[in-house]
C-alpha cells in the first residue's frame, strides 16, 4: 500500500539558517498524524511545504504516490486550517464556505447543497449569512474547518488550529476534531505545541526538535518508551537520573550516579556508557527505607485536585516528583523512601 | 546574485515600471536638468557664476535667512500647539477620535488659497477682528494685521498644525498604555511618568512632524506673498518672480537648486539624528545609553515639578478637561477663519467687509456664469479626475511591485516614489515648466495632469503601502491552498479588502490636484487657468467677494471628499450589526 503523503529528504534553508533538515515522513490514508515540537523546532515549516506554501531547498513530496515536490498549492488536492483561521472578512459565512467550490467551478445547486452540509456538520446552520467578524473564536473555528473539509480533500493540515482559543473551548473543539476525522475518514495532519493535545488527538504523534524528527510513533509509545531524553521531558512530566550503567558478575544491571545505585530492567538496556533513567512521577511510590531505592526528605507538597504532588530531595539538581493520593500524602520534611518497577521505567542516552 | 534569481526580481519589478518610468521622466529628469541648469553656463561649460552671484547678493542672503526663520519658527509652533492636541486625540476611542479627524483633515485638505484669504479677511484693516475689536472700543485708529511676519506666522501656524498632529498621532497610538500604567504603579506620579516614559517614545512622531513641516514649508510662497510684507519674502517667491518677470531660468534654476540642496540636507541630517524609520512610524532604540540615562532623570525633575505645580493649582482643574478645552480650542481655532469666508460669500456689498452687508447670491452668479471661472473650474475638476485615475493605478502597481521584490531592492525604490514628497514644489514646478516648453506641453491639460501626477504618486504609494500592511498575508495563502490563480486571488480576496484603501487614495489624489496651484502657475501658461490658478491671479491683483464664493465652493467639495470615506464606513458598520 502507498502512503497517502510521503516526504523523502524534504528540507529547507534560509540562507545559513536550517529550517527543516533532511526528513523522511509517511503517512498512511486516513491517518492522525500530530507534528509536536517547540517553537523553532521545523513543524510549521514542514506543515507549510506540505501544504505548498513554502518552497522546499531539497528532497521530495509525494501525495497518493505522484511527485507533487512543485505542484501549485491549489493542486495538491490538500485542505488547511490556519492558525488565525484566515477567513476572508469582506465575505460571508456561507461565502467563505463557498470559495474552494466556486474555484473548481461547480455548479450553483450542489454548490448550494455542499455547503448546507457542512454547516451542518459543524452544527453552524444558523448562521450563514453573517461574517466572520460576528463570530466568536470557536465559532470562526468551526467554519475554518468547514471552509476546509467542503471540497473533500484527502488531506487536512491543521496549523495549531486551537492556540487562540481558552482552556475550555479547546478540550470541547478536540473532541469535535476527532469525532470530523472519523466521519471524514480523511488524512488529518495537525500542528501543536501542546503535548497533551497532541496525546489526546492523535493515531502517531512525529515530535520534532532542532528542526528534524526526534521520534516517531504512538503517544502510547512516546509516552512510554521516550527514545531521548528531550522526548521524555517535552511528553509528559519525568524524574531523569543520569549515571553510568554497570553489568554485575550476577547478571544483574545497575545504574549507579553520584549519589545512588538504582536497579535496572536488561530489557530496557541497549548499551553500556552514560544514560538517564526516566521515571514518570505516577510510576514511583512510597515506601519503607528498606525496601528504598532512593531516599530523602520532603520539600513540598502541592496540591492538585485529585492528588497530591510531592517533591523529594534527593540530592540531584532538581526534586523527585511523584503523585500521592490524597490519604497518604506525606507531610513537608517527612524522610520518606521511593521505589517503582524497574521493568516499566525507560532508559535513554544522555 | 544568481541570474535565476535576478531575471525573478526583474519579473516582481515589472508592475511598478510604467510608475518608475513616469517618475524618471517627469520628476528625475526635469529636477536634475534645473540643478544642471544652474552650473551649467550657456556655452554648455561648467560654472558656478550663479551660485557666486547668489552668495554676494545680500538681497538673496536675507530671502534665504527669512526662508530658514519663518518656516523653522513654524514647525516648532506647529510641533509645539500640536503635541497636546495629538496626545489628547491619542487617549480617544476609536469612533471618537474619527470624528475629531474631520475637524482636522477638513481644514488640512482646505486648499492653502482658501485659507489664505480666510486669514486675510481676518486680520486686514477692515477683517473681522479689528472690526469687532474696534465695535468694543478695544482699539483705536488700528493699525492692519496684515501684511506682517504675524500675518504670515499665523497663516503659517494654521496650514501647518493639522500635518503636525497628524504626523505624531500615530507613534503617541502606538504608545502602549499599559506603559504607562506600570510606570504608575512603580511610583511615578502621572506627570512624571508622562514626561519620562510617554514623551521619549512619542519624540521620534515629534522630529518626524517637525521635519516634514520644516520641509514642506521651505518651499511656501502662497502665505508670505498674501500676508506678508516684502520683509517677509520667501525664496519660492524669488523664483517665480525669476521666471514670471525677469524671464531669467538660469537665476530660477540656481535658486531652486539652493531650496533643493537645503531640504536634502536637513532630511540626510534628521536621518542621522533620528532614523528615517521613524517617518512610517517605526521606534528606534536609542543607541547612547548614557545620554538616556540623564536624559530620563532630567525628564523625570521636569514631571516632578510640573506636577508639583500642577498641584498646586488645585484639584478643580482636572487634567483631561484642561485637555479637552485646549482640544476644542484648537479645533475652533483650525475652523473658525475657513466658516468666516462662508457668510461673506452672501454679502450684497462689492466691497469685503464684516459684517456682510445684506444677502444675496450675486457672487455665486458671477462665479457661475463667468466664463473665466467657469472654464478654471471644469478644467480643475477634469485635470483632477485624470490625475486621480492616473496616479492610483501608477501607484498600486508600484506598490504590488514592493511587496513581492526582497528586501535590499524594495526600500529604495520605496524611497524612490516618496521622492517627489521631499523635493519642493516649486522646484518640480520649474523643471517641469523648463522640459514642458520644450516638449510643447505648457499651456495643455495633458501637461497639468502629468504634473499633477508626480505630485499625487507619493501619497498613493504612501495610503495602499500602509493598507497591504495591514493585509493578513495569510488570507492570500489560504486561497492559495483553496484552489485559487494569482489573478482570481487579486479578484476575489485583494482587492475587496483593500478596496477602501484604493478608494481613499484616488479621492487624497484628486484633492491634491484639484488645489494645486504651485505646477499650475508655471504650467498653465496664463491661458489654461485652473481654479486654484484663476483665485490666485485673482488674488494678487484685488481680494473681491467672488473669491469668497469660490472658496465656499471649494470647501465644500473638499469636505464632502473628506467626509464622505468616513460617513460610507458608518454605514457599512451599521449594516453589519
Amino acid at each position: 500500500m502507498t502512503a497517502r503523503l510521503q516526504t523523502v529528504g524534504i528540507s529547507k534553508q534560509y540562507d545559513s539558517v536550517t529550517a527543516l533538515s533532511p526528513t523522511d515522513l509517511e503517512v498512511q490514508d486516513g491517518e492522525f498524524l500530530t507534528l509536536l515540537g517547540p517553537s523553532g523546532s521545523g513543524k510549521t515549516t514542514l506543515l507549510q511545504i506540505i501544504a505548498g506554501l513554502v518552497e522546499p531547498s531539497g528532497g521530495r513530496l509525494f501525495i497518493s504516490g505522484k511527485d507533487a515536490t512543485h505542484a501549485s498549492a491549489g493542486d495538491r488536492g490538500i485542505g488547511m486550517v490556519f492558525q488565525s483561521y484566515a477567513l476572508f472578512p469582506h465575505l460571508s459565512v456561507w461565502e467563505n464556505i463557498a470559495y474552494p467550490l466556486r474555484m473548481r467551478k461547480m455548479d450553483k445547486a450542489a454548490i448550494v447543497v455542499a455547503v448546507k452540509d457542512a454547516l451542518e456538520m459543524v452544527q453552524m446552520g444558523a448562521y450563514a449569512q453573517r461574517l466572520p467578524r460576528e463570530l466568536s473564536g470557536g465559532q470562526q473555528q468551526r467554519i475554518a474547518l468547514a471552509r476546509c473539509f467542503v471540497y473533500k480533500p484527502s488531506v487536512i493540515l491543521l496549523d495549531e488550529p486551537l492556540g487562540a482559543l481558552d482552556k475550555k473551548l479547546r478540550e470541547h473543539m478536540q473532541l469535535e476534531i476527532r469525532k470530523l476525522h472519523k466521519e471524514l475518514g480523511a488524512t488529518f495532519i495537525y500542528v501543536t505545541h501542546d503535548q497533551e493535545e497532541a496525546l489526546n488527538l492523535s493515531d502517531r504523534i512525529c515530535l520534532m526538535n532542532n528542526s528534524k524528527i526526534e521520534q516517531l510513533g504512538t503517544p502510547e509509545d512516546l509516552y512510554d518508551r521516550p527514545m531521548t531524553a528531550f522526548s521524555a521531558q517535552f511528553i509528559g512530566y519525568s524524574n531523569l537520573l543520569t549515571g553510568r550503567v554497570q553489568f554485575a558478575q550476577d547478571g544483574t544491571i545497575s545504574l549507579v550516579g553520584a549519589r545512588f545505585t538504582l536497579p535496572l530492567d536488561a530489557r530496557n538496556v541497549k548499551g553500556a556508557g552514560d544514560v538517564a533513567l526516566v521515571v514518570r512521577p505516577e510510576q514511583a511510590a512510597l515506601c519503607n527505607a528498606a525496601e528504598a531505592f532512593l531516599k530523602g526528605p520532603v520539600k513540598e507538597v502541592v496540591f492538585a485536585g485529585s492528588d497530591y504532588r510531592v517533591f523529594v530531595d534527593i540530592g540531584e539538581n532538581e526534586p523527585f516528583l511523584l503523585r500521592c493520593g490524597r490519604r497518604d500524602a506525606p507531610n513537608v520534611g517527612d524522610v520518606v523512601g521511593l521505589r517503582w518497577n524497574p521493568g516499566h521505567t525507560a532508559v535513554v542516552p544522555v | 546574485m544568481t541570474e535565476h534569481s535576478f531575471i525573478r526580481t526583474l519579473r516582481h519589478l515589472a508592475p511598478a515600471m510604467p510608475c518608475l518610468l513616469f517618475l524618471v521622466a517627469f520628476f528625475c529628469v526635469p529636477v536634475v536638468e534645473i540643478l544642471q541648469t544652474g552650473v551649467v553656463n550657456a556655452d554648455g561649460h561648467f560654472t558656478g557664476e550663479q551660485f557666486h552671484r547668489l552668495v554676494k547678493d545680500t538681497v538673496f542672503l536675507k530671502v534665504l535667512w527669512t526662508t530658514f526663520s519663518i518656516s523653522g519658527l513654524t514647525a516648532l509652533f506647529s510641533v509645539v500647539l500640536g503635541f497636546p492636541l495629538a496626545y489628547y486625540l491619542s487617549q480617544m476611542s476609536e469612533s471618537t477620535r474619527e470624528r475629531w479627524m474631520l475637524w482636522i483633515m477638513v481644514p488640512f485638505w482646505t486648499s492653502y488659497l482658501v485659507k489664505t484669504f480666510a486669514w486675510i479677511l481676518v486680520l486686514s484693516k477692515t477683517g473681522v477682528l479689528l472690526t469687532v475689536a474696534s465695535a468694543l472700543g478695544l482699539v483705536s485708529d488700528p493699525a492692519p494685521l496684515v501684511p506682517s511676519m504675524l500675518g504670515v506666522m499665523v497663516g503659517m501656524v494654521h496650514a501647518m498644525l493639522p500635518l503636525a498632529v497628524i504626523n505624531m498621532l500615530p507613534i503617541m497610538r502606538g504608545v502602549n498604555a499599559q506603559f504607562l500604567q506600570a510606570a504608575e504603579t512603580l511610583g511615578a506620579s502621572r506627570s512624571v511618568s508622562f514626561f519620562s516614559v510617554f514623551l521619549p517614545m512619542a519624540a521620534p512622531g515629534v522630529a518626524a512632524a517637525g521635519l516634514l513641516v520644516f520641509i514642506t514649508t521651505l518651499g511656501f510662497f502662497i502665505l508670505p506673498a498674501l500676508l506678508g510684507s516684502p520683509k517677509e519674502t520667501m525664496v519660492a517667491q524669488m523664483v517665480i518672480q525669476a521666471i514670471n518677470e525677469l524671464f531669467n531660468l538660469p537665476y530660477a534654476a540656481a535658486l531652486s537648486a539652493v531650496l533643493l540642496v537645503s531640504a536634502v540636507a536637513v532630511f540626510l541630517l534628521y536621518d542621522k539624528l533620528v532614523g528615517l524609520s521613524s517617518l512610517s512610524g517605526d521606534t528606534r532604540a536609542s543607541s547612547n545609553r548614557k545620554s538616556a540615562a540623564w536624559s530620563t532623570l532630567a525628564l523625570i525633575s521636569i514631571g516632578r515639578i510640573l506636577g508639583g505645580g500642577y498641584r498646586m493649582a488645585g484639584p478643580m482643574v482636572s487634567r483631561l478637561n484642561g485637555l479637552k478645552t485646549y482640544g476644542f480650542l484648537m479645533v475652533a481655532l483650525l475652523s473658525l477663519p475657513i466658516v468666516i469666508v462662508f457668510p461673506i460669500a452672501f454679502t450684497d456689498s462689492s466691497f469685503l467687509s464684516f459684517p456682510p452687508k445684506g444677502f444675496s447670491l450675486r457672487w455665486f452668479d458671477t462665479f457661475i456664469t463667468s466664463s473665466v471661472w467657469q472654464a478654471s473650474f471644469i478644467r480643475s475638476l477634469g485635470v483632477a479626475a485624470v490625475t486621480a485615475v492616473l496616479s492610483t493605478v501608477l501607484g498600486v502597481g508600484a506598490v504590488l511591485a514592493l511587496t513581492r521584490l526582497p528586501g535590499r531592492w524594495s526600500k529604495p525604490v520605496f524611497a524612490f516614489l516618496l521622492a517627489p514628497l521631499i523635493v519642493p514644489r516649486i522646484v518640480v514646478a520649474v523643471g517641469l515648466f523648463y522640459l514642458f516648453s520644450r516638449l510643447g506641453l505648457v499651456g495643455t491639460d495633458l501637461g497639468l495632469t502629468i504634473g499633477h501626477t508626480v505630485l499625487a504618486i507619493p501619497y498613493v504609494v504612501v495610503t495602499m503601502a500602509a493598507a497591504l500592511k495591514r493585509f493578513d498575508w495569510r488570507l492570500d495563502d489560504a486561497a492559495k491552498i483553496l484552489g485559487a490563480s494569482a489573478f482570481t486571488r487579486q479578484r476575489t480576496v485583494h482587492l475587496p479588502i483593500m478596496i477602501g484603501s484604493v478608494a481613499a487614495a484616488m479621492q487624497m489624489a484628486f484633492v491634491i490636484s484639484f488645489d494645486e496651484l504651485t505646477i499650475a502657475i508655471f504650467v498653465s501658461g496664463g491661458m489654461k487657468n485652473t481654479l486654484p490658478k484663476q483665485m490666485w491671479d485673482d488674488m494678487v491683483l484685488q481680494v473681491n467677494p467672488t473669491l469668497a464664493a469660490v472658496s465656499l465652493v471649494m470647501v465644500v467639495i473638499i469636505a464632502l471628499l473628506v467626509i464622505t470615506p468616513s460617513f460610507y464606513k458608518k454605514i457599512r458598520r451599521a449594516k453589519a450589526v
